[in-house]
């Protein structure tokens, strides 16, 4: 069945964008991810026209990341405190990131920014969590015990705060930069951060695993939210009715999803997380590396 | 003034008849296209009959050349080049106006139905469609640019050039049909047919085709437009509202 959509100007399969709302929605719930780092560039790949693209998925993303907090939400695995700490840093970051989105976009380098953080930001952190996630599950079956709450710098510093969902006693300093960052990253790269937002958690903030997802997902709503505010009233991006075709697939993946998820084990989370992104970002480096079979691209507007 | 007479009714003479002497009457299987949530691309049919007052001469044959052209628009390519390994945008041109879409349908193969001067004087074939001043001089080969554009629109099936899709019965009915893609944008189409004999242009007729959004395509974007704030609020009622209620059905489910 096809569909046009009204502010893209294209018409598409509405069958097609139902599946790919869904199969991203159960990554979302299992992982904590909002998966616009998957999403947007499927929807380049069906036609959407990237701008619409980015924004329209910034508000599908909140429709999958607040069914899936629901459902955190119930098993208490949600530490408001430490998101809205994160959802602070969160905000400055994604008003930054939008004014250099804007800078770059003028110069049309903008698709070259957004590619070359996805590559360095998906190969490290891939990288990173595949190899400790692999180094868990060896000391797992050898039958150690994981060390987990090592003191370390972040420890020494001032401001601390008592997050108790995640038995933490630490400083906000830690916590606020994470969100920063995040933040100006998830405006450039027109994503909720929660790929990288989540091995943040868990690796310097030292968070169990359980409750990053649901307090990642908790502060993704409100960053994508803005975001999608930002887009709907500056570029007129967002089209309600691919965010709708999307969302209906991915509320229901994200349920299946967190269910999913509660049944497996952190390590085994963690690293098939870790696949998918290496996956991702070895396909943006094989677009960056091999020659396009297109050299020449339109964009609207002059310059 | 004496002088002056002779020489004018003598052009008069020569480019007015030319003119009038073949006219279209035009037919159009619709002058509006309505998108709609269904939309997937559609057809338009034109068709018409040349009205003449002398008979119909001999040689060189009629040809009629259809074209229609979506909303022009300023459009900026670039193309990639290798730098430090990877492939980065580098040159780009800016293209002052080309239509969004573009159909050229001849009854002959566009070289033998036109001339090259009247192409350039009525602009009809695709090349000729786009409109760009000249390009920075530290772009090479800068017509590349304009061929990159055409290629790829070409591809989409945005700009398209049927040879010999225009029937022609008895030098005086025509028929074409002329296929619009899905992704189409908003607008008047200038819609013009041309009458040709020897790759002169004899006759020229010229409509608009109105293509516009309906109902909810058009409720929706209209308030994108001009109700961006209500618009944005509505987009994350909605993901929200869908949020909720997916979890709430599934809370439902497990009980």
């Amino acid at each position: 069945m096809q569909i046009y959509l009204p502010i893209a100007e294209v018409s598409v399969n509405a069958f097609l964008l139902l599946g790919l709302g869904g199969i991203v929605g159960v990554l979302s719930g299992m992982f904590g991810v909002g998966g616009g780092f998957l999403m947007t560039p499927l929807l380049f790949f069906i036609g959407i026209p990237p701008a619409v693209a980015v924004a329209t998925e910034a508000n599908q993303i909140v429709a999958s990341s607040f069914s899936g907090v629901l459902a955190h939400f119930k098993r208490k695995t949600v530490d408001l405190r430490m998101g809205t700490v994160l959802l602070v840093g969160g905000l400055v970051g994604a008003a930054v990131g939008v004014y250099i989105f804007n800078i770059l976009k003028a110069q049309g380098q903008v698709d070259l920014l957004v590619k070359l953080c996805y590559v360095v930001f998906l190969g490290v952190i891939g990288g990173l969590m595949f190899f400790e996630s692999l180094n868990a599950i060896r000391n797992v079956k050898k039958g150690k015990s994981p060390k987990r709450k090592k003191h370390n710098w972040i420890h020494g510093l001032p401001l601390k705060m008592r997050f108790r969902v995640s038995g933490l006693y630490i400083s906000v300093i830690p916590p606020l930069i994470v969100g920063v960052a995040v933040g100006v990253l998830a405006a450039i790269m027109g994503v909720g951060g929660g790929f990288i937002m989540v091995p943040a958690m868990i690796y310097l903030l030292g968070m169990p695993t359980k409750v990053v997802v649901g307090t990642s997902l908790f502060q993704i709503i409100f960053v994508t939210a803005f975001t999608t505010m930002l887009h709907a009233t500056t570029n007129f991006t967002v089209d309600i009715v691919l965010a709708v075709l999307l969302l209906v697939g991915g509320v229901i993946g994200a349920q299946i999803g967190t269910r999913i998820g509660v049944k497996m084990k952190a390590e085994q989370l963690r690293i098939l997380l870790a696949i998918m992104v290496l996956a991702v970002c070895g396909k943006l480096a094989l677009e960056l590396l091999l020659q396009p079979a297109e050299l020449y691209s339109i964009a609207a507007g002059g310059h | 003034m004496r002088q002056l007479l002779p020489a004018l009714t003598l052009l008069l003479s020569l480019s007015l008849p030319a003119l009038a002497s073949e006219e279209v009457v035009l037919g159009l299987s619709s002058d509006t296209v309505s998108i709609n949530t269904n939309f997937d691309g559609s057809e338009i049919l034109i068709f018409g009959a040349v009205k003449r007052s002398a008979p119909i001469p001999d040689d060189p044959p009629l040809q009629v050349i259809v074209t229609v052209a979506g909303p022009s628009e300023t459009k900026t390519v670039r193309r990639k080049e290798k730098r430090f390994g990877i492939w980065v945008n580098t040159d780009a041109v800016e293209i002052d106006s080309a239509p969004s879409f573009y159909a050229v349908s001849t009854s002959a193969p566009l070289g033998a139905a036109l001339s090259e001067t009247e192409d350039l004087r009525y602009r009809i074939s695709i090349p000729r469609a786009i409109r760009s001043v000249d390009a920075p001089d530290t772009v090479a080969n800068s017509e590349t640019f304009t061929d990159a554009l055409i290629r790829i629109k070409s591809s989409t099936e945005q700009y398209q050039l049927n040879e010999g899709t225009v029937s022609v019965d008895e030098q005086t009915l025509f028929r074409t049909a002329i296929a619009l893609p899905a992704a189409l944008t908003e607008g008047d189409y200038a819609t013009r047919i041309f009458l040709t004999r020897g790759g002169a242009v004899v006759g020229q007729y010229e409509t608009s085709i109105y293509v516009r959004k309906v109902g909810m395509e058009r409720w929706l974007f209209v308030l994108s437009r001009e109700q961006s704030f209500l618009y944005g609020l509505l987009s994350l009622t909605i993901a929200i509202a869908a949020g909720w209620g997916a979890s709430a059905v599934f809370s439902l489910l497990r009980r």
